[in-house]
């Protein structure tokens, strides 16, 4: 009989090398047991108990909102946010340039230097000049034909019957992109508004939606508010808010019907206009929708008094 | 003590500054009417090669690999004037002796700007930065300094009282060729020193006086004092000239934007060095381009001397906003500007001039409102200009005029809110027309009329600020429009250019005439109506324009 070691792990049946309280799934299992228990006295100390998970904290911080100059509309909005695309819609006369205009005024009031790309050249400066606007402070650019003719009205609209206006929207267009990118990308805007709203819905939607992802990036994270006056709402999910304006009736002075009396002694005193509240990205998510999303306010005529 | 900046073969030295690529290859410049030009002068590589000066152009065909060039006077006169800034900088005392040579008083410097031989090191540096090799001499007088400067290359620093000591291992060329103005006398001289065995400053200083005196006469005396080192004399002191300029004559006409660009970037690196060595920025830019009147293909030898008798000027001026000293933006710039107004011939002759202006100094706050810089804000609106065209952007300004819609467009300079400034003054809001404001006027009607307190007033007027004010969207042109009126009173619209803009009147508000410019050609008059037409979308309110001169109609705009 040869003899042979015998050592004590075989004859216990055990691996050779390992003991069991060495085993890796014990290591495993110890290492769980002893974690779950640190966790569990962290979790109990008061001050350490409102600790969030690094995974679950909210990256993204809450934007700067500035006002819009009428308070009504900040109470409903929040205001207007830096660095987002805010759209403003509207039909004609619904009050909607008056909301842009007045926000603008409002932000070259507070020395900011504003732009106001305008496609359809339909800028008003006495309109803007009644609305307080500084004028100096605001960068007017006025997208059209480059070398537009110097003749009189009536012989300039024949000649303007003659373009077909789908091409002259879209050279329109065009520019408006163009020096959009270009405003984004000099900084220091405290606000840029594209004023589209003269440009046939069919038209406006013909803008590809890379170029509202492209404005989106780029006014992020700078202090610019992106405003987008148009007819209907074109920038889809790229706008952090979405606000519609209408109008109530205008309210006219003199209450007499209108042909009994000279027309002269009527007058246009005010608009009645609402803003609803279609979508804000901006919003806390904890907060359910809000009560109010619509609000009312006035909007005056300049020779109102 | 004085000291010498002298740039040895200052045509070449020139023309090299300017091309800075040719610094590593030979390069002799040539002057004279073709085919008879000669050498004038040439770089330390071409000289390396065996290259002399006065050489004819048939004869460098020998060498190859020689670039050759034309003098250019231009370019001379740019680099001079560079060197005279630099020693400008460093001195208020600087003499301007000759083209490439550059005197200065280096009395009193040495506690704002170091010792001398640092003094002498931070020249030899900022002028290498200019794109000259120059030599550089430090002397106790400045006729020592520059006869240093001429025979000895690199730095020389001579100590008071060993003048002739140093100065005497100079050959007699060297105090010759500075001595006299003429180039032949310098010679005979020369014949005659070397015929005496006179072939250094040393023998020429050790002469006795006297038979000196006997057989050259007082240039004899003058010449000796000169190698001894010995004459003293105050400098012809330069009156400081604020004039950045670079002019470039070119050896082929130019026809594209991209090698002028390039040419433009290296006159404006210079310009913008000059001037930030003075601590200065620039104002307004001036570019002048001599173009030539025919096509170059048209005349395969094509020379300048050809050039500048047909040639006409195109000149662009850049005015900045507020003082920049940046070469990149105004190169953006003059691309951008170029683009928009190309010259439209080919381009023979650059000069560029810079009005200088004391570099804007404002301290940003932290709480100021975000405000564009000054050189970005610049580089944008050109590039907006050349998409929507020049004068359909920048900042509106209203005339005082009763005429509707009468403004104008200027060009966006934003001043920058001080720190501490106080909050901004609202305008003086322009009345639209005065139409409104004479009705509430000559309506007797009590309802305009309120009887109210200061405070209720008050109170009203900051509801009013903070209430937003009806806006007009224009049609530009006007549209026309056919208006069928019922008692004298439009009742129906029919735009002539926009199916969707008419219809029944609902109503209406007018006529409110106005009328001005009587006196002059221009006259107007009108008759506006505020109307509100029924669309799909509601009421839509227009303005609708007579013109009382014409008849016509015309929708004016929308209030929105």
């Amino acid at each position: 009989m040869s003899a042979s070691p015998v050592f004590l792990s075989a004859a216990v049946g055990r691996p050779f090398i390992f003991s069991s309280p060495s085993s890796p799934r014990a290591i495993a299992e110890k290492t769980a047991n002893r974690t779950a228990k640190i966790l569990a006295q962290v979790g109990a100390m008061p001050k350490l108990g409102a600790v969030v998970p690094a995974s679950r904290l909210e990256v993204r911080l809450a934007p700067e909102m500035v006002s819009s100059g009428i308070p009504q509309l900040d109470s409903l909005t929040g205001g207007l946010a830096r660095g987002c695309l805010t759209e403003i819609c509207g039909t004609a006369s619904s009050g909607r340039t008056s909301v842009l205009l007045f926000a603008l005024a409002r932000a070259t009031e507070r020395g900011e230097v504003c732009a106001l790309v305008d496609a359809s050249d339909a800028f008003d400066p006495a309109s803007a000049a009644a609305a307080g606007m500084a004028m100096s402070r605001l960068l007017w650019v006025r997208c059209g034909e480059k070398h537009p003719s110097r003749k009189p009205p009536s012989a300039s609209w024949k000649n303007r019957r003659g373009n077909p206006p789908c091409q002259r929207w879209e050279s329109q267009l065009g520019q408006m992109l163009k020096v959009t990118d270009l405003l984004l990308q000099s900084n220091g805007f405290g606000m840029i508004a594209l004023d589209l709203g003269d440009i046939p819905v069919e038209s406006a939607r013909r803008i590809p939606l890379a170029s509202w992802f492209r404005f989106r990036r780029a006014v992020e994270h700078t202090p610019t508010a992106l405003l987008v006056l148009e007819q209907q709402p074109i920038a889809g999910s790229c706008s952090s808010m979405l606000v519609k304006v209408s109008s109530v009736s205008p309210q006219l002075s003199g209450n007499r019907p209108a042909h009994s009396n000279p027309p002269h002694s009527e007058l246009l005193d005010q608009f009645e206009i609402t803003a609803e509240l279609l979508r804000s990205r901006l919003e806390r998510k904890l907060e359910r929708k809000p009560v109010q999303s619509t609000a009312s306010f006035k909007s005056r005529a300049p020779w109102a008094g | 003590m004085f000291a010498c900046i002298f740039i040895p073969d200052f045509s070449a030295q020139a023309l090299i500054r300017f091309e800075p690529e040719l610094r590593a290859r030979p390069v002799a410049v040539l002057t004279g009417r073709p085919p008879l030009e000669k050498v004038v002068a040439l770089n330390e590589r071409a000289r390396q090669k065996g290259v002399e000066a006065g050489t004819t152009k048939s004869q460098l065909e020998a060498w190859e690999n020689l670039v050759l060039r034309a003098r250019s006077e231009p370019q001379e006169t740019s680099a001079h004037a560079a060197l005279l800034d630099c020693a400008q900088s460093f001195s208020p005392e600087v003499e301007d002796t000759s083209p490439g040579t550059v005197l200065l008083n280096l009395a009193g410097l040495e506690p704002l700007l170091g010792s001398l031989p640092k003094i002498a090191c931070d020249l030899a540096q900022r002028v290498s930065e200019m794109g000259l090799e120059a030599n550089f001499a430090v002397a106790a007088n400045p006729d020592a300094a520059l006869l240093a400067a001429r025979g000895f290359s690199g730095v020389t620093l001579i100590p008071e009282g060993r003048e002739a000591e140093r100065l005497g291992d100079l050959p007699v060329d060297v105090l010759l060729e500075s001595f006299f103005s003429d180039a032949e006398e310098a010679v005979r001289w020369v014949e005659t020193f070397d015929r005496w065995g006179i072939r250094k400053l040393r023998a020429l200083a050790v002469l006795p006086e006297v038979p000196v005196s006997e057989r050259l006469g007082q240039h004899g005396i003058s010449l000796q004092k000169l190698a001894r080192g010995a004459v003293s004399r105050n400098l012809r002191v330069l009156e400081p000239q604020l004039i950045f300029a670079e002019s470039v004559e070119l050896e082929y006409p130019i026809v594209l934007l991209e090698p002028l660009a390039f040419l433009l970037n290296r006159m404006l690196e210079q310009v913008c060095g000059r001037l930030r060595q003075r601590a200065l920025a620039v104002q307004e830019l001036h570019l002048n381009l001599e173009l030539a009147t025919t096509q170059p293909q048209d005349y395969p030898s094509f020379t300048r001397t050809f050039a500048s008798t047909l040639t006409r000027t195109f000149t662009r001026t850049l005015r900045l906003p507020t003082p920049m000293l940046d070469a990149k933006v105004f190169l953006k710039l003059l691309q951008l500007d170029l683009q928009a107004h190309p010259p439209g011939a080919p381009i023979v002759k650059i000069h560029l001039s810079a009005d200088p202006a004391r570099p804007r100094a404002l301290q940003s706050g932290l709480f100021q409102p975000v405000f564009p810089e000054p050189e970005k804000l610049e580089l944008t609106l050109a590039r907006i200009a050349g998409i929507v065209g020049e004068g359909r952007v920048g900042s509106v300004e209203l005339l005082d005029t009763h005429r509707e819609g009468a403004f104008t467009v200027r060009r966006l300079a934003p001043v920058e809110p001080a720190p501490a400034a106080p909050a901004p003054v609202k305008p003086k809001v322009k009345q639209q027309g005065n139409r409104k404001e004479d009705m509430s006027m000559s309506e007797n009607g009590s309802a305009y009329r309120v009887d109210e307190t200061v405070e209720e007033n008050a109170k009203e007027n900051a509801q009013e600020k903070m209430s937003a004010v009806i806006a007009l969207r224009l049609f530009r042109p006007p549209l026309g429009a056919s208006v069928t009126l019922r008692e004298a009173k439009p009742v129906r619209m029919r735009c002539l250019e926009r199916e969707d803009i008419a219809g029944e009147i609902v109503w209406t508000a007018g006529p409110w005439r106005s009328s001005g410019d009587w006196s002059e050609q221009e006259g107007w008059s009108r008759e506006e109506w505020d109307i509100a037409i029924p669309a799909e979308t509601g009421l839509v309110l227009y303005r609708l324009v007579q013109d009382k001169l014409t008849g016509n109609w015309f929708v004016e705009g929308t209030y929105d």
